[in-house]
């Protein structure tokens, strides 16, 4: 007797989100299943990689970041090798320097970063901001207006800044936005309401959930990601259909298991840069089973990994 | 699948002679099904009746034990497909490699190598819990046997092997140990069957696909040998990632009981390349392997996945906590400076990371807040002026003489409170955010304030 497979259907599925223009152009979502149970239905294009770049150079990289972009001298340059690395789909720039409690970039110089990027490549292309509050409410709808017509996502919008942000994104520019929320479902939700009460349309839409290092309070991430699943497919909560995705490079870089040089590190840990690859590897592994449709990684060897991961698996 | 009092009703034999207590069978069997009764407190039960009900009773997935003595490990006994559902039981458990191909020089130096991944976090201790001992077709069956010793003697063993002789040998040697004979399948699951049950040993089975595994299975369940554990693994990534999955959902969802086994997934099966093996370790770990056979581990794919696995097993009810305590971060010693902040793990990991990172020798004094992160800690009344005091009273400042504390932004209302009950310390107020430390600590130092 055959073993009585039994495919698990939902009637609902998660949204499609187009970022970019022309060919290169892709689609964010538009699966039936949980992640990758292709036995049940469909996974839609399957889940994307961008490869993050960000506006403080190549100075505080990982040693296999600084040699893959050697020899760049501009953003310019930067952005077209990125767009080039194998198993990216699309770039994202993060401007990190415009923190105010960091470099404190002005809003100007930074969307003359955005605009250098964009111009150099023709991939689509994710705008992260400075994370502070205040200063993405300024400078995203300044990038989203230099970018007009490149169709980017935007992030984030935030329950502080959505407004600024929502607007002109998606309203006034008709960008992509990205809504981030705490991890938990009922405030991710909370903010997809908002956000298409001001008039942003779903189709506009896509959710980080959050995100953090594997270890690092890992388990809230995974069961916000199951929970917004079960709710978006089993109950057909439409804000909840938003494509998911999550930031992995700036999560999983900055641990002490990525950063520690050997000469520091507790004995036989070995190499740093293999111990920062294995940690951005498995954690964006871990975030694709449960739900994310995009990652966002920055190593070459972990890009080339997750491309190849996810093909097997599709 | 829990049964209802009337199913229950059914089998007893309806005398109505009250010595279980209840005035008639329907009653008891009413209790039994609320769980407020032992079918054991009815003498008349046929044996029949008895093995019907354990049969529809049992829990949808078995739990099959592996190892001897304190090696001795758990496997599967799920009921959940998701953590939020309810807390996953058993954890994922990892194995290497060593194969009857490899020279000796490789296996002694793999053995080597094994122990140097072993260390604790938050409480756990992380390590390769098994050794794979794989037979290739057409080598030497002594020299398996003899690599099956070696590594018995240091981990319980799963014993890859196909071919019914060399399997024979290597259990004779090993079966004390209580290894896994990972070999059946639907051409030799009969012998297997055998060896399996004399040695009193867990059996592993596989199949070409998921339809071969099902029939291979419910065989040996008609042979009798319920003591089993399914190897998911097929020819491919994606095909291995649905077996995994269809293995456990029509066990636990779709009360399929042939599949209600634990499973292993050997991933150096499906991969050479290491970063992939990475990948692929930690898909099982997330997707219900519970072995996940690596060829090697190193702290690079240890790290993540340890940490992983903790964050995925950990109970969703009860918050990941630090032992209270005195954790010296670079160097420190007596003379250093005190930062305190509460026990909840995600807050320790952050703080420490970021206290590592600024090198600033310090002391992080971890008191007792109930496992909450700093505000709810205080709002619930688990970190006060009073908690913080007496910590340091009992415990700190009989091996620190050092006496400037630091204490979380957050809780920057607490300074003068905690100066008024700490005679002698100086309190310093840190900032909002655990990654603002490395440059307040270091600005501190710089200005000589530590
Ligand atoms: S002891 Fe058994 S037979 Fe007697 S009343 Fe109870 S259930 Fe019925």
């Amino acid at each position: 007797m055959p073993f009585n497979r039994k495919a698990h259907k939902f009637s609902a599925s998660i949204g499609t989100v187009e970022i970019g223009t022309g060919d290169k152009a892709i689609k964010l979502g538009g699966e039936n299943v949980m992640p990758f149970y292709t036995f049940d239905g469909s996974m839609g294009d399957g889940p994307k990689v961008g490869v993050e770049i960000t506006d403080l150079g190549l100075d505080a990289e990982p040693q296999g970041v600084k040699d893959y972009y050697a020899g760049c001298t501009s953003f310019a340059d930067i952005a077209k090798k990125a767009e080039a690395m194998p198993g990216g789909d699309f770039v994202v720039l993060r401007l990190a320097g415009g923190d105010p409690n960091g470099a404190n970039k002005s809003t100007e110089e930074l969307v003359a970063i955005a605009k250098e990027v964009s111009d150099a490549i023709s991939c689509p292309l994710v705008v992260e901001g400075s994370k502070n509050v205040e200063k993405d409410a300024e400078l995203l709808p300044k990038v989203a207006q230099a970018l007009e017509g490149k169709n980017v996502l935007l992030m984030s919008a935030k329950e502080e800044n959505y407004k600024a942000i929502g607007a002109a994104a998606a309203l006034a520019y008709n960008q992509k936005v990205g809504a981030e929320s705490a991890v938990d479902i009922n405030l991710a939700k909370q903010l997809n309401v908002v956000m298409t009460q001001l008039g942003v349309s779903a189709q506009s839409i896509v959710m980080n959930t959050g995100s953090a290092a594997a270890g690092y309070g890992f388990d809230y991430t995974i069961s916000t990601f199951d929970r917004v699943r079960a709710a978006a497919l089993g109950q057909d909560d439409k804000m909840l259909q938003m494509p998911i995705i999550t930031p992995v490079a700036s999560e999983t870089w900055s641990v002490k298991e990525s950063t520690a040089e050997e000469s520091d590190a507790p004995e036989f840990w070995g190499p740093v840069e293999e111990r920062g690859i294995a940690m951005e590897v498995e954690t964006a592994v871990a975030c694709l089973v449960s739900a994310s449709d995009a990652v966002i990684l920055k190593h070459p060897k972990s890009v080339a990994t997750i491309s190849e991961f996810i093909k097997s698996l599709m | 699948m829990a049964l209802s009092g009337i199913q229950i009703f059914k089998l007893t034999p309806k005398k109505n002679c009250k010595e279980c207590g209840c005035p008639t069978c329907m009653a008891f069997s009413m209790k039994v099904a609320q769980g407020a009764k032992q079918l054991s407190d009815c003498p008349y039960m046929s044996e029949d009746a008895l093995a019907q009900l354990a049969e529809a009773t049992a829990p949808p997935m078995k739990t099959i034990k592996v190892g001897a003595g304190d090696s001795e490990h758990s496997l599967g006994g799920e009921t959940v497909l998701y953590r939020h559902e309810k807390t996953f039981v058993n954890k994922t458990l990892y194995a290497t490699n060593l194969c009857s191909c490899m020279d000796d020089a490789e296996i002694d130096a793999r053995l080597e190598r094994l122990p140097q991944v072993d260390y604790e976090r938050i409480g756990e201790r992380m390590y390769t819990e098994f050794l794979n001992v794989n037979y290739k077709e057409g080598t030497d069956a002594a020299k398996y046997v003899e690599i099956a010793k070696k590594a018995a003697a240091v981990r319980p063993v799963i014993l890859s092997v196909k071919d019914e002789a060399v399997a024979k040998a290597a259990l004779d040697a090993v079966k004390d140990t209580k290894p896994v004979l990972n070999g059946a399948d639907a051409s030799n699951y009969e012998a297997f069957c055998k060896l399996a049950a004399d040695a009193g040993v867990v059996l592993g089975v596989s199949g070409k696909d998921l339809d071969e595994l099902y029939d291979t299975t419910a065989a040996l369940e008609k042979l009798g040998n319920k003591n089993l554990i399914l190897d998911v693994t097929m020819d491919t990534a994606k095909a291995t990632f649905e077996a995994a999955v269809q293995v456990r959902r029509a066990a636990l969802k779709d009360g399929d009981r042939t599949f209600g086994y634990p499973s292993i997934v050997n991933v150096n099966r499906l991969t050479d390349d290491k970063t992939m093996q990475e990948a692929l370790v930690a898909t099982f770990t997330m997707k219900y392997g519970s072995i996940v056979i690596v060829d090697e581990m190193d702290y690079a794919m240890a790290l993540p996945l340890y940490g992983l696995r903790q964050n995925l097993f950990t109970d969703p009810q009860k918050p990941m906590k630090v032992a209270p305590g005195i954790y010296p971060m670079n160097g420190a010693d007596e003379n250093s400076v005190c930062l305190t902040t509460v026990d909840f793990a995600l807050t320790y990991f952050l703080v420490s990371g970021e206290l590592e990172r600024s090198g600033v020798p310090c002391n992080l004094v971890i008191s007792d807040a109930g496992g909450l992160s700093v505000l709810t800690a205080w709002a619930a009344g688990k970190l006060s002026a009073t908690s913080v005091a007496t910590f340091f009273q009992e415990n700190v400042e009989s091996k620190i003489k050092n006496r400037t504390l630091i204490i979380p932004g957050k809780v920057a209302v607490l300074k003068g409170d905690i100066e008024a009950k700490l005679p002698g310390w100086k309190v310093i107020v840190a900032p909002l955010e655990a990654v603002q430390l490395v440059k307040f600590l270091k600005d501190l130092k710089a200005n000589g304030e530590i």
